[in-house]
């Protein structure tokens, strides 16, 4: 049988496999060989070897970009799990509502990161009109909008993933915990916590990916205003490609390094907390 | 006794969350209401018969975006899309998984390495390498869509038909049944759960991208998506008519609210089912 299907790789792989050559292989290998090269299209590049890496080391944007990055991601991934999980033990205690409150929390995570951005534009505007003063004046507004935004998009989609965690925890072993006589706290600490670990790894993986690779919120609610203080790395990478010609090179050379980072920490978070995971 | 005591305070607390969880979407509503000259100076307070401007906003906001055409585009886009997606990714995931082979374990490796890359690393050396070849329109869109999306759909098709055993495919190969017919006449059926979960993330996505239609397609085109209308109205400080914005908001939340109220179950298992395997 796989000899026949084997003759059948026209068929079969053939229309993903151009698809995802134009969309994915050959521009990731270009953009690894341009991030050594001085161009302005693609046709035009120079060898310069690692000079465009250099360059990235005395750009201000960049650095202030990065450092802007992981503070918003850190106070993003853990109110947004802690938030999320909390949420979850509610919704799982059999109160009234619970479809209703989980329709409503779930909701925002569907609505695109271009039109929230602009959403929580207005309304934040329109809190700090009253106070005379806008978004745009200082950058720790902009900074704490993202933060909420992130907050009120991702709660109830890690939720939803906490609620089917918790679900499948076994009564037998909870029954078992109380008749020892475990109180809700050491049940929650020594029995669901361990179980729902799997869970707690994609909630993190899902927080980590998002807010590091955050870029229709951050261009919508500030774009990156006052100056470049509230561009994240994405954004930062954007500017550097379409903002100031004669940059292409280092843009393209940032996002190989962005490519390193968020490789690097969603490996590494994924190890760490898969080695946490214990079976019933 | 205590437990119900808990679980009523709790019912209030998540009551009042939900009133903070609507409250975005209730301000841009009221504000869409009102003339454009109310809105920053009374931004909380419900229209009343001087700030009450009935319609003129979303006359105005759908006259100044094409909203129906944007409309018409991101359905057009998202729709063909996810339909390439689901056909292309599942018959390239059988192929890999029932043929053992070096290649057919490089790809998958390569279509499962493609999802942990970020969009920017390969941005602009995709949308140069789309205009060259004459991709920058919508049936081009969807090619790329189909690109872009592989990675995540070829990845839970293949788990997925690893766990259908092989004797119902040698049953059907024996009857007579050719590879394809093999494939859409017994293994598509099967993949069904794992089907509606792909296509739930991918609508999700690609309906509310912008990055990627936008560097294909532009602001200036007959072909924007919604994204890129409400970017193209709305982007870029400066003045501008707030009713119009307040309008355009509304209008594009309505369709994904109607879509996620129509088909909440499928919504909530496929993420959820999608993020166990993802």
């Amino acid at each position: 049988m796989e000899k026949t299907l084997k003759r059948y790789f026209l068929v079969f792989v053939a229309p993903t496999l151009i698809a995802f050559a134009f969309a994915f292989i050959v521009p990731f290998v270009m953009g690894i060989y341009l991030s050594f090269c001085k161009f302005k299209t693609i046709t035009d590049a120079q060898f310069i070897g690692f000079q465009n890496y250099v360059r990235i080391f005395g750009d201000s944007d960049f650095l202030n970009a990065l450092w802007f990055t992981v503070r918003f991601s850190v106070l993003s991934i853990l109110t947004i799990n802690v938030f999320a999980f909390l949420l979850a033990l509610a919704l799982t205690r059999k109160i009234k509502g619970t479809n209703l409150f989980r329709t409503v929390f779930f909701m925002p995570n569907l609505i695109g990161g271009i039109v929230l951005g602009y959403i929580w534009q207005q309304i934040i505007n329109a809190v700090l009109l009253q106070y005379e003063t806008t978004l745009v004046a200082n950058a720790a507004y902009g900074f704490w909008g993202l933060v909420l935004i992130m907050n009120w998009q991702m709660i109830g989609y890690m939720m939803i993933i906490y609620i089917a965690g918790l679900q499948n925890v076994p009564s037998d072993v909870l029954e078992a915990a109380q008749i020892d006589g475990a109180n809700g706290w050491q049940t929650l600490i020594r029995v669901k916590l361990p179980l729902v670990m799997p869970s707690i790894t994609i909630c993190l993986f899902l927080t980590v990916s998002n807010s590091f690779k955050l870029f229709d919120q951050n261009l919508a609610l500030t774009a990156g205003a006052p100056g470049k203080r509230t561009a994240m790395l994405a954004l930062d990478i954007y500017n550097t490609f379409y903002g100031r010609s004669g940059y292409e090179g280092v843009g393209q050379a940032k996002a190989v390094l962005f490519f390193i980072i968020v490789a690097i920490i969603a490996l590494t978070q994924l190890a760490a907390t898969r080695r946490r995971e214990v079976e019933a | 006794m205590k437990r119900r005591f808990v679980n009523g305070i709790l019912f209030l607390v998540l009551c009042i969350l939900v009133v903070a969880f609507l409250t975005p979407i209730f301000f841009v509503v009221i504000n869409s209401f009102k003339g454009k000259f109310y809105i920053s100076n009374e931004p909380f307070s419900l229209p009343d018969e001087t700030t009450f401007a009935g319609l003129t906003n979303y006359i105005n906001g759908i006259e100044k975006t094409g909203f129906f055409s944007a409309f018409g585009w991101s359905a057009f886009i998202t729709v063909f899309s996810v339909l390439a997606i689901l056909l292309f990714t599942s018959m390239t995931a059988y192929y890999l998984t029932r043929v053992k082979s070096w290649y057919t374990s490089l790809l998958y490796y390569l279509f499962v390495f493609s999802m942990i890359v970020p969009f920017q690393m390969v941005m602009f050396t995709m949308s140069k390498l789309a205009n060259i070849s004459r991709l920058n329109n919508p049936p081009g869109l969807v090619l790329l869509y189909l690109g872009f999306g592989a990675g995540l759909a070829v990845f839970m098709f293949c788990g997925f038909v690893k766990s259908i055993p092989l004797e119902i495919e040698e049953a059907a190969m024996i009857d007579g049944c050719n590879p394809l017919q093999t494939f859409f006449r017994v293994v598509m059926p099967v993949l069904k759960p794992t089907a509606i979960t792909v296509a739930i993330l991918n609508a999700m996505w690609i309906w509310n991208d912008y990055l990627l239609p936008y560097l294909i397609i532009g602001l200036s085109t007959p072909y924007k998506t919604i994204p890129v209308a409400v970017q193209y109205l709305i982007g870029s400080y400066g003045s501008k008519d707030m009713g119009a914005m307040m309008a355009l908001l509304v209008l594009s939340v309505i369709p994904i609210i109607v879509f996620y109220l129509a088909c909440q179950k499928y919504i909530i298992e496929g993420v959820v089912a999608g993020a166990v395997k993802g």
